[in-house]
């Protein structure tokens, strides 16, 4: 700081000031009324959460009480919520879908975005055109004629109807796209020399280079199929093949006012992602804030 | 193998292009644009699903047109648009311009605005009907009765129950929007904060004449995004409604549930088409919007 004041035009004072910004002043009543207001308000909107995590540890008898903390907490809902056995079947069937899909979507919408940056080609622009024109197509103008795909395939009722629709997006097509264009030519040139075939360049030398962006597209299409709800509703008939959403929402009306089996439920499909959400948060946020700006 | 070899870096190129793009071109064509040629076209054709599909012309529109029912959804499906857009923008940006500015404790206090975001839609949708139900079960009903305030119908109120379903989307999506704003916030360089700290300007005017009009793409972008959300609204009103899917008196049911119920309950699949083709109409109309407000602001 002393460096600066004798070059500085400025009256060293004032220049010290503004030099050290926002961060080193000490906190002030209004900074500290600003904290205090933001934190409540954040526990406000964690209150659905950790209400619905109180009440699934709740008896029946005290689901009426509104406090926070159960007196004799009990985890007599999850043992019954779990011993029923569909919640079990439901959740591996939400994993394997969500879990392919996302692979898929890694695999080509990095290899179509790869193409359309890197390559010179005839017929370039007309894809590109026509990917981005999908942007456009809402799901549920799709719905019917999938619906008749399916029905038409044998495709109703299963893993492959439930994940055909989505096993490529232009969300995730652009975004790689968007990220390829910061892999220098040079690199990709140089691998072209030592012999590596168009193939192998991608993946070995292209890939590695956009690892962000692959995560955060991963935690994107995950979580969008995780939750996805219409589709799968339409296509599912039988319990076996439901996702967790799906079931859950069967579930709720089935048991009808049995609250602290419907909080259960609920926890018990939005613990996954909360509980990987906490882990890799800074991580995840980084993800959200490239997908959203780029994508 | 040996005529690959003949050719020249630049064919090999094509080559290599066409054989990258041959399971996706197939993609597309077969599950995005094809699909989509037959809901316009169903959506001039009569069809339950397991009979012959009958040529029909423009019935199905002028069906939807004299359809009471339709116009309703309408209504409600702006509602959703026009209450949840604007109320979702103001408190997102007010707790990201808050949270800016504080440093004690950032990374937790953005965590527990973020929190939502990572939530299913439909499990939410359960804890929040929880809290509407009436006394003694409903959370907040139990509160305004230890306050002794008079009880409210949330869900079973035709006023009322748009924007009860409508508030916990409303909360879903605020996290997304903070963490866009915030990094639309701390893209706007300091230079423009420090000289106006030198030039004694209020915050007022460092709001109104600063921050605001450099977020403005940040701002269309959330626009936008929460849009065509709160269009195409379905799995939170169906959850907590399912006892009668967009009731009371379907004062909640948006456009894509009376699609569903319309295809997948009463199998009218060219009426249910032509109401996808109306929707597919009204996000297209977002979406140049969207376009036309970007072009106005580089010119």
């Amino acid at each position: 700081m002393t460096a600066v004041s004798d070059t500085s035009e400025l009256p060293s004072v004032k220049a010290e000031t503004v030099l050290s910004a926002r961060s080193r002043k000490p906190a002030n009543l209004g900074q500290i009324l600003r904290w205090l207001l933001l934190f409540l308000g954040g526990l406000l909107m964690i209150a659905p959460i950790t209400y619905m995590i109180s009440t699934s540890l709740k008896w029946p008898h005290e689901i009426y009480n509104v406090n926070l903390i159960p007196e004799e907490p009990t985890i007599e809902n999850y043992t019954y919520v779990l011993e029923d056995g569909r919640f079990y079947l439901w959740f591996i069937n939400s994993i394997i879908i969500a879990v392919i899909t996302t692979v898929s979507n890694l695999f080509f919408d990095s290899l179509v975005g790869y193409t359309l940056c890197k390559f010179r080609f005839p017929g370039r622009y007309i894809v590109f055109i026509a990917i981005l024109s999908t942007l456009m197509i809402p799901t549920e103008m799709l719905v019917i004629p999938w619906y008749m795909m399916s029905q038409s395939f044998g495709w109703l009722d299963s893993y492959w109807g439930i994940m055909f629709p989505g096993l490529m997006t232009a969300f995730g097509t652009f975004l790689m796209k968007q990220f390829f264009e910061s892999v220098p030519d040079d690199f990709l040139e140089a691998a072209r020399i030592d012999g590596l075939n168009e193939f192998q360049i991608w993946w070995k030398i292209a890939m590695p280079l956009v690892k962000p962006a692959l995560a955060a597209l991963a935690i994107f299409v995950f979580l969008g199929n995780w939750t996805a709800f219409l589709w799968p509703l339409i296509v599912t008939n039988s319990v076996e093949m439901y996702t967790v959403p799906v079931g859950l929402s069967g579930f709720g009306d089935e048991v009808d006012v049995a609250w602290e089996l419907i909080m259960t439920g609920a926890a018990i499909s939005t613990l996954p992602t909360l509980v990987v959400f906490l882990i890799f948060q800074r991580f995840i946020i980084r993800g959200v804030v490239m997908a959203g700006l780029k994508g | 193998m040996s005529a690959y070899k003949r050719l020249s870096i630049r064919q090999k190129q094509i080559v290599w292009a066409w054989l990258f793009l041959a399971i996706p071109t197939l993609f597309y064509g077969l599950i995005r644009f094809y699909p989509t040629g037959t809901a316009f076209v169903i959506s001039f054709q009569d069809w339950n699903l397991l009979g012959e599909r009958t040529w029909t012309g423009l019935s199905n529109y002028q069906k939807l047109w004299n359809d009471p029912v339709f116009w309703k959804v309408f209504r409600n499906t702006f509602a959703y648009l026009i209450l949840g857009t604007p109320v979702s923008l103001v408190i997102s940006f007010v707790i990201a311009y808050h949270l800016d500015k504080t440093r004690f404790m950032h990374g937790f206090l953005r965590m527990l605005y973020f929190l939502p975001f990572m939530t299913s839609a439909v499990a939410m949708a359960w804890v929040w009907r929880w809290f509407y139900q009436p006394v003694p079960i409903g959370l907040f009903n139990n509160f305004l009765a230890s306050a002794g305030i008079p009880q409210i119908a949330f869900l079973n109120s035709t006023t009322n129950a748009l924007p009860a379903v409508l508030a916990p989307a409303v909360w879903a999506g605020l996290g997304f929007q903070v963490i866009i704003f915030m990094a639309g916030l701390r893209a706007i360089p300091g230079s423009y904060y420090e000289a106006a700290k030198i030039d004694g300007v209020g915050w007022w005017t460092v709001l109104t004449r600063i921050t605001l009009p450099l977020l403005k793409p940040t701002i269309v972008f959330i626009v936008v995004f929460s849009s065509i959300g709160f269009l195409r609204i379905f799995d939170h009103v169906f959850n907590m409604t399912t006892n009668n899917p967009g009731g009371p008196l379907n004062a909640t049911k948006p456009l894509v549930l009376m699609i569903y119920e319309t295809a997948f309950s009463s199998f009218d699949m060219g009426y249910a088409a032509a109401q996808t083709v109306v929707l597919f109409l009204i996000l297209l109309l977002v979406s140049l919007l969207q376009l036309w407000i970007l072009k106005g602001d580089n010119s």
